[in-house]
């Protein structure tokens, strides 16, 4: 076996040494009669070859973004992944390290993930961020917890324009919690803050938005921010990445704890994992954030160094006080995502974000325009937005453009039955004019 | 080192010194110690009440963290501020500049069950 | 020699004003005005600030990160209960073919049955080997697999008009199990070991209760004993109507030699990222999928992947489950690597894995017997634990002095101080891809470290001195917390 460093001429060795006849004399606490005896029933070792002929095969049989123009996205986006990522973050220096609990062996990633931690705060505005959570959904949950805790408070609300699929994930982490949830409801698309302000009361620890929201559009965030915190609750917002190189940052709008999906910055779509999920705050919660953190300090000769700090707030001291069970985070996604941030700079992450804006607001002029399909809501937005079609079945669409090769969108019947006529469009940056006219096309062939 | 005299302890390394009508608290100097760098001290409100036998804060040092327990019913009417920016001083003084907080005892006949200098001292 | 240029600069401060690392396309639709469609107030006032480089300096920074870090690849990494083993190039490069990469999660199933069908067989590899009725491949890590757990076991109990809120956790636990109880909502109580370090049965049946939900027990446990009353303690828990979890953090110990279902187990969670091969990332990601009996089976998270008249498919049709814990299916990516990882063993050589990882773990301790105090006698199954009580009191070397030391001899420090019940703890785990000799020149070098540490203890105290930097002032860290760069404004 080839992953095996022990030949089986020095197992003999071995087991003289230790004083024992057979290897099975080390199961000998193990009880007999739970012993298998035999072997498992799974299939027969396969070699390097048929296993990579078979694994070819099954990654041929999908018809993925890499193979069919996408227009997905619903939390995972089809964006440009500059090849530096690939080359950097799959160095086995990264890849192969564990959790850099011995600071000297590991200065290389706790450095990369202060730097993520940095730019993270950078394109928030907000003061404080951990090394990473495993993705959007969970981090949302995790931050309604922190806002209980925080508040000491057991009602939270949250838009039924947050993607239902988080909703769900803080439904079942709450429902061991002495907590209620209340939805916001948002039939225009966005909340709308006297209806908000309506459902806020004493007992609200935090209101849940997303900004741009599940259905892509901006939400009056400011508005908002004013209404929960007049109560004296929380503002928790889940962001888009790379929204934030155009539209305001959660900073600047008073969020208080900002959660995001950071699949967007250079990391693969995957079928849904392994994401990256971020949580910022600002500084006075800094000892109730969930996860690692990294600091800046010195070694013994004053030269700057770094190392896990703040692990009292950690499950491996605090046990079962801490303020999560994280242990494993996603480590090499935030390398990831540093390095993204990193190649893209300043300028580039402005222009791809612009580019997302410009591209998803020609798609829908364009789409707009042809008999029996709008805009399902008038909110602005940012580069995912859902068409209405009023004539034909919103299967139709798919059908028609998957035949055209492309990815039209998501239907959003499963979520929202009120909504079954209705598509989620997503165009990134990749998307070029060609594309996007191939996709208005199909519109144009079946609304005539 | 002999511990202070002025005073009562728990077993839990916790120090009550009478000062007028209130009451100091703070941790032993062989808690301090056995804590080694002292890094954060969570101390409660000016305001809330506390009881015998309860928590009202903690101490943390870089891998440990550690309740600081009340051996007397009462209200806290100061907190050492100072801590806030330098933890260190309960290592470096524990049973004076290290104190955590000042209480306004409820019953000051419950100082009387905490242990006597001597007690302590044979219990660590 | 001298270490000159220490430090690597950040990011921030090597930014030149103007330079980006990216060739973006010009913008080719007719452009729309941003702040006639968007209102002011949710505009950016100002750009966000990152750095400026070009690409060649983002490469040689993270290049240069890179140079820095121990790993498994370049070092002997014997840290216990981490699996620390080689993690195959094939893995690798089955996760990175673009028809796994580029899945969307909401794409048509038709579309996506590769990867259905890849999620469905790892489905079935790792209910077999847990010899359970069903497996969730939802949880996002070992810490959110016990968390998914207990949701589940919770859920059960509900079902049957229970409100049982108790978990019994031994003393040797992994401190994920008690926060995850915590998550979940539930008490924890600690039962006791036994002298021998395994669960102490009179601390448990005094501490059962009718309102127990379970006891969660990792084993071989972390002291790298596997405790051979576990089908007891399955009855224990039975008989008062309570749940056995098991930890599968070890697994690598048992795999193919006994399985968890046969043993009384309910439920589990698996590391793939430990047992399965799949790299730890610098600290993820990892994926934690749960195994349960059939009992159990209604409450596990919805969707299921499943395969219903020749086509695989989502099964969403569970009115019981507890519902989503992760957004879309798990841990795809990671996935991919563990079922690569475990097709290429099959059935034999899953089994020569747990059996040369508890070959190697015994021959090394053997090895340090004679140097180091073993609290635990051998044998030991995957990994062992010594303690350096001796050096302490003899010398004033502690664990971590060992560690730091081993550091300038090129080997990752075994885990420390851990588990809590060891003074001077060192919880060494070999696995089982390391050769005869890595493990020879580690018992070594042990040796030399024990010698050194009655003939030149200041060793071990300044160590490390091959490192980029010397030990870290972690209190300075704690007290003020310096967690980001800060641009002067």
């Amino acid at each position: 076996m080839a992953y095996s460093g022990i030949s089986q001429k020095q197992v003999r060795h071995m087991l003289d040494t230790i004083g024992v006849a057979r290897i099975d004399d080390l199961f000998a606490d193990i009880p007999a009669e739970l012993r298998l005896g035999k072997l498992l029933n799974l299939p027969e070792p396969m070699d390097d070859l048929s296993l990579q002929n078979h694994l070819r095969s099954l990654a041929n049989r999908n018809h993925g973004t890499d193979k069919l123009i996408s227009f997905l996205g619903a939390g995972s986006y089809d964006h440009f992944i500059p090849p530096v990522v690939d080359a950097l973050a799959s160095r086995s220096e990264f890849v192969t390290a564990y959790t850099p609990y011995q600071a000297e062996a590991s200065q290389g990633v706790l450095q990369a993930f202060y730097e993520f931690q940095t730019m993270i705060c950078e394109i928030t505005g907000m003061d404080v961020t951990n090394a990473s959570m495993y993705e959007a959904g969970s981090a949302t949950a995790e931050a309604v917890l922190m806002a209980r805790d925080i508040t000491g408070r057991s009602k939270v609300l949250i838009g039924q324009n947050v993607h239902p699929e988080y909703v769900q994930i803080v439904r079942t982490y709450l429902a061991s919690q002495p907590m209620t949830i209340e939805i916001i409801p948002t039939p225009t698309g966005t909340i709308e803050p006297s209806v908000l302000a309506s459902l806020i009361d004493d007992q609200t620890a935090a209101v849940v938005i997303q900004q741009p929201d599940f259905f892509g559009c901006l939400n009056p965030v400011d508005k908002i921010a004013d209404a929960i915190h007049a109560a004296k609750g929380l503002l928790i917002s889940v962001v888009d990445p790379i929204s934030l190189g155009l539209i305001a940052g959660p900073g600047q709008l008073g969020v208080d704890i900002v959660v995001g999906e950071g699949q967007p910055l250079g990391l693969y779509q995957n079928f849904g994992g392994p994401y990256l999920g971020f949580m910022a705050a600002k500084s006075a919660y800094l000892r109730r954030l969930p996860g690692r953190l990294i600091g800046m300090t010195t070694d013994h000769e004053g030269r700057r160094a770094f190392c896990l700090t703040l692990q009292t707030r950690e499950q491996h001291i605090r046990r079962e006080r801490a303020t999560s069970n994280i242990c494993s985070n996603e480590g090499l996604m935030a390398i990831r995502a540093a390095i993204y941030l990193a190649a893209m700079g300043k300028n580039g992450f402005f222009q791809v974000a612009n580019l997302c804006f410009q591209k998803a607001h020609y798609a829908a002029s364009q789409i707009v325009g042809i008999e029996g399909f709008e805009l399902a809501f008038k909110a602005p937005f940012f580069k995912e937005f859902v068409v209405r079609s009023k004539k034909f079945p919103v299967d139709k669409v798919i059908h028609e453009a998957r035949q055209a090769g492309l990815l039209a969108g998501v239907p959003l019947e499963c979520w929202y039955p009120e909504l079954g006529d209705c598509l989620l469009v997503a165009v990134t940056e990749k998307r070029t004019r060609d594309e996007i006219d191939a996709l208005v096309d199909v519109f144009r062939k079946i609304g005539g | 080192m002999p511990v202070p005299q002025d005073r009562k302890y728990l077993k839990t390394h916790e120090w009550f010194k009478p000062e007028g009508d209130l009451v100091v608290v703070g941790i032993t100097d062989h808690a301090a110690q056995e804590l080694t760098d002292i890094t954060f001290v969570q101390m409660p409100k000016v305001g809330t009440k506390i009881s015998a036998g309860q928590s009202f804060g903690e101490v943390e040092s870089v891998k440990a963290t550690s309740e600081i327990y009340s051996g007397i019913d009462g209200e806290v009417v100061e907190i050492n501020e100072e801590l806030s920016s330098n933890p260190g001083l309960i290592n470096s003084d524990a049973f004076n500049a290290g104190w955590i907080i000042k209480v306004r005892p409820s019953d000051t006949s419950q100082l009387e069950k905490l242990l006597s200098p001597g007690d302590y001292e044979n219990f660590i | 020699m001298e270490k000159i240029d220490h430090d690597i600069k950040l990011l921030f401060e090597q930014s030149v004003e103007g330079q980006s690392g990216v060739n973006l396309p010009q913008c080719d639709v007719p452009e729309a005005s941003v702040s006639e469609a968007i209102p002011s107030a949710l505009l950016a006032a100002t750009p966000v600030r990152l750095p400026e480089m070009c690409e060649r300096e983002v490469t040689r920074h993270f290049t240069r990160l890179s140079e820095r870090m121990m790993s498994v690849d370049a070092n002997f990494y014997p840290l216990g209960s981490c699996t620390m083993k080689y993690n195959p190039k094939i893995n690798e490069w089955a996760a990175d073919l673009p028809g796994f990469t580029a899945g969307h999660p909401y794409q048509d199933v038709q579309d996506i049955q590769g990867s259905m069908e890849l999620m469905y067989r790892l489905r079935q590899l790792l209910e077999e080997i847990a010899g359970l009725s069903e497996v969730s491949l939802h949880p996002a890590a070992g810490a959110h697999g016990e968390l998914t757990a207990m949701m589940v076991v919770r859920a059960y109990f509900r079902d049957r008009g229970e409100n049982r809120d108790e978990v019994l956790i031994p003393d040797t636990a992994h401190g994920t199990n008690p926060a995850s109880c915590a998550l979940c909502g539930e008490r924890v109580t600690i039962v006791k070991s036994t002298p021998e370090g395994l669960v102490d049965l009179d601390d448990l049946a005094a501490k059962i209760t009718d309102n127990t939900a379970a006891m969660m027990i990792t084993n071989p446990n972390t002291l790298g004993l596997f405790d051979k009353s576990i089908k007891k303690i399955a009855d224990i828990l039975h008989q008062r109507g309570a749940q056995l979890y098991l930890d599968g953090a070890n697994m690598n110990a048992i795999m193919g030699q006994v399985r968890p279902g046969d043993c009384g187990v309910d439920v589990m969670h698996y590391n793939l990222h430990k047992t399965f091969s799949t790299p730890h990332g610098c600290g993820g990601p990892g994926a934690g999928p749960i195994a349960v009996a059939e009992h159990l089976a209604p409450f596990l998270p919805a969707p299921q992947v499943d395969f219903v008249d020749g086509k695989y498919v989502w099964d969403f049709n569970r009115p019981k489950s507890i519902g989503k814990v992760r957004t879309f299916y798990g841990q795809f990516g990671v996935m991919v690597r563990a079922y690569t990882y475990i097709r290429a063993l099959g059935h034999s050589g899953i089994k020569n894995v747990s059996d040369k990882a508890v070959l190697a773990a015994n021959y090394l301790g053997k090895k340090l017997e004679p140097f180091y105090t073993l609290p635990y006698p051998l044998p030991c199954m995957h990994e062992f634990v010594i303690s350096a009580e001796k050096q302490k009191d003899d010398h004033g070397i502690r664990a971590l002095d060992i560690a730091k030391q081993l550091i300038d001899y090129g080997i990752h420090p075994p885990t420390i101080y851990f588990p809590l019940i060891v003074s001077e703890c060192m919880m060494i785990e070999p696995t089982e891809t390391e050769t005869l000799e890595t493990l020879d020149r580690f018992a070594a070098i042990m040796q030399r470290i024990a010698e050194q540490a009655r003939t030149n203890p200041e060793l071990a105290h300044q160590a490390p001195v091959t490192t980029p930097v010397s030990r870290v002032d972690e209190v300075k860290a704690a007290r003020e917390p310096n967690l980001r760069w800060r641009y002067k404004e």
